[in-house]
C-alpha cells in the first residue's frame, strides 16, 4: 500500500495530497467539529419532544389557548398581558447571544479582558432568563394551579365562555359567601368574602361548590361561615394555595364526598347567540399533557441554559487567567461554548413558537 | 468572521443581527396576537386569520433560526461539507413533523369518535326469550316465588 501512495504522489500530486493524511477538508478543529455534532443531536433530542408535543396538541380539541395561560406578569396587576412577559425573556436570551458573539469575537483578538466582560454580560443574561422562568414557574403553580399532573387551563374560543357570576345565577346556582378567617381587624377590609355557589337544589346536602377564583392577595383559605354544613373540621385544609379571582374563568370545585378541593372550568356553551346560552357544562380540567409537555420541555431547555451559564463561568474564569492565551488557538474554548449557548437560544426559538405564539 | 470583514465591520454586523432578531420577534408577537383576536376581535371569528398568522409565525422562526446558525455560529463561513453534515440530517426532521401531526390528527379524531358512541343512548334489547334475564340464586328465587 505504502508503495502505490507513493508512486501516486509522484504522478498525481492533488490526490497524493488529499489521502496522505493530516488534511482537514472541513476546516475545523475536533473540538469545534464534535461540538456541531453534539448540538445536532441536541437539536434531534429537542424536536422529538416538540413534535411529541404537536401531535398532542393537534390530538385534542380542547388544547388551552397560549394567549390566555401566559398572560401574566410580574410586578403588575394586570393579569391581561398576553405574551407580554415571555416576550421580554426571549428579548433576553437574544440580548445574551449578542454579547456572547461580542466575547467570541474579541477572543480572536486575543482580547482577555474584552472577552472576560461579554461572557460576563451572557452570563448575567442566561441568570435573568432563569430567575423570570423561575417566577413564570412559581406563578403558574402556585398561583394558576396549573402542575405536572394537573391542567386548569382548557380551549377558551368563542364556542364557550366560563362561567361569570350572573350566569350561574341564572342557572338556578345560589350564591354563598364564606368569611375569612384569621385575618387581623385592620386588614379585614383587604379580605371580602369568598363567594361560592351552590348547584340548584342541591342546597341542604354536602355536594360540590364552585368557588369564584379570586385574586391571589386576597384570599388564602376558609369558609368558616359556612358551618352548618357540617364541613367544619377541614378548614384548615382547603384551598391551601389555591386563590380565587372574581370573574376569574376557572372556578375551584369542592367535593362534598370526598371533601376535596380539586381545580376546574365551568363553562357555559352559547354558541348561537351572543348573551344567552344553550346549557352548562363542567370542563373538569384541560388535557393534564399540557402541564406534562409544558414543564418538562421547558425545564430541559431551562436546564441546557442552566449548564451553559455554569460552563460559561468555568470558561470566563479559564480566560481571565490567561490559559486560553497560551493554547494560541484564538480563544477556540470561548468560541466552542459560543456555539453551544446560540443553540440554546436557537431551541428557545422553536419553544416559544410551539408553546407560546401558536 | 475574521478574514471576512474587519473587526469594525463585524462589530456593526453583531449589532444589526440584534435589532434584526429582536424586530422579528416582535413581529412574531405580533402576528399571533393577531392571529387569537388580541388586535382585531375579528380575527376570532375568521379561521384563516388563525391560519394565515401561524405560517407567517413559523417562516419567521425558521428564519431567525437561519440568521442564529449562518452568521452568530458562523456557519456560513464554515467548509460547505461541514455545513451539510449538520444540516441535512435535519430535514428527516420534516417527515417527523408531517408524520406526526398526521397521527395526532388521527388520535383526534378516533377520541372524538369514542365520545360520540359513548353519548348515544343504550337501546333495550329484545328479551323475548328470557335469555338477559338476571341470574338469582335458586334459594333467593324460591323464598321471591313462594
Amino acid at each position: 500500500m505504502a508503495e502505490i501512495n507513493i508512486e501516486h504522489n509522484e504522478t498525481e500530486e492533488q490526490q497524493g495530497t488529499d489521502w496522505s493524511g493530516g488534511n482537514e477538508p472541513f476546516k475545523a478543529s475536533y473540538g469545534k467539529l464534535m461540538m456541531w455534532y453534539f448540538l445536532l443531536s441536541d437539536a434531534f433530542t429537542f424536536a422529538g419532544f416538540l413534535i411529541a408535543y404537536g401531535a398532542l396538541r393537534f390530538s385534542n380539541a380542547n388544547w388551552p389557548e397560549p394567549d390566555f395561560v401566559f398572560r401574566t406578569a410580574p410586578f403588575t396587576t394586570n393579569d391581561n398581558l398576553p405574551l407580554i412577559f415571555v416576550t421580554f425573556m426571549s428579548f433576553l436570551l437574544i440580548i445574551s447571544s449578542v454579547t456572547m458573539v461580542r466575547g467570541v469575537q474579541e477572543g480572536h483578538r486575543n482580547n482577555i479582558s474584552g472577552t472576560a466582560f461579554w461572557m460576563l454580560l451572557t452570563i448575567i443574561g442566561g441568570l435573568g432568563f432563569l430567575s423570570c422562568q423561575a417566577w413564570e414557574w412559581n406563578n403558574l403553580i402556585n398561583v394558576e394551579g396549573m402542575t405536572a399532573l394537573t391542567n386548569p387551563f382548557s380551549r377558551h374560543d368563542q364556542s364557550g365562555t366560563y362561567a361569570s357570576e350572573s350566569d350561574l345565577l341564572e342557572a338556578g346556582f345560589v350564591k354563598k359567601t364564606a368569611v375569612v378567617a384569621d385575618v387581623d381587624d385592620d386588614e379585614k377590609s383587604q379580605y371580602p368574602p369568598a363567594t361560592y355557589f351552590l348547584p340548584p337544589n342541591t342546597e341542604d346536602i354536602a355536594v360540590n361548590r364552585y368557588f369564584v377564583k379570586r385574586n391571589h392577595h386576597q384570599l388564602h383559605a376558609g369558609d368558616h361561615g359556612d358551618a352548618s354544613h357540617g364541613d367544619g373540621d377541614h378548614h384548615g385544609t382547603n384551598m391551601a394555595g389555591e386563590t380565587f379571582d372574581a370573574g376569574d374563568p376557572y372556578l375551584i370545585t369542592y367535593d362534598g364526598a370526598t371533601q376535596a378541593y380539586e381545580l376546574g372550568a365551568f363553562k357555559y356553551n352559547n354558541a348561537g347567540s351572543d348573551d344567552g346560552y344553550r346549557g352548562y357544562k363542567n370542563e373538569a380540567f384541560g388535557p393534564k399533557a399540557f402541564g406534562g409537555l409544558f414543564f418538562f420541555i421547558t425545564g430541559f431547555h431551562g436546564f441546557h441554559v442552566f449548564s451553559g451559564v455554569a460552563f460559561l463561568t468555568v470558561i470566563m474564569i479559564n480566560v481571565m487567567s490567561g490559559l486560553y492565551l497560551k493554547a494560541n488557538n484564538g480563544h477556540e474554548m470561548v468560541e466552542k461554548i459560543g456555539l453551544y449557548w446560540h443553540f440554546v437560544d436557537l431551541v428557545w426559538v422553536f419553544v416559544f413558537l410551539a408553546f407560546y405564539l401558536l | 468572521m475574521a478574514g471576512h470583514k474587519t473587526y469594525e465591520e463585524s462589530i456593526k454586523a453583531v449589532y444589526y443581527g440584534l435589532g434584526l432578531l429582536a424586530f422579528i420577534t416582535l413581529v412574531e408577537v405580533g402576528v399571533s396576537l393577531f392571529g387569537k383576536g388580541h388586535i382585531w376581535e375579528g380575527a376570532k371569528d375568521t379561521s384563516w386569520a388563525l391560519w394565515v398568522a401561524g405560517l407567517i409565525i413559523i417562516a419567521l422562526s425558521v428564519y431567525k433560526a437561519y440568521f442564529i446558525i449562518y452568521e452568530f455560529m458562523h456557519m456560513g463561513y464554515e467548509v460547505r461539507g461541514m455545513a451539510m453534515s449538520v444540516l441535512l440530517p435535519v430535514l428527516l426532521l420534516v417527515w417527523g413533523i408531517i408524520a406526526f401531526m398526521q397521527e395526532g390528527n388521527s388520535w383526534g379524531n378516533r377520541r372524538e369518535l369514542i365520545q360520540e358512541k359513548n353519548a348515544l343512548p343504550v337501546e333495550a334489547e329484545d328479551d323475548s326469550n328470557g335469555m338477559n334475564e338476571e341470574i338469582i340464586p335458586l334459594e333467593e328465587a324460591m323464598e321471591l316465588h313462594g
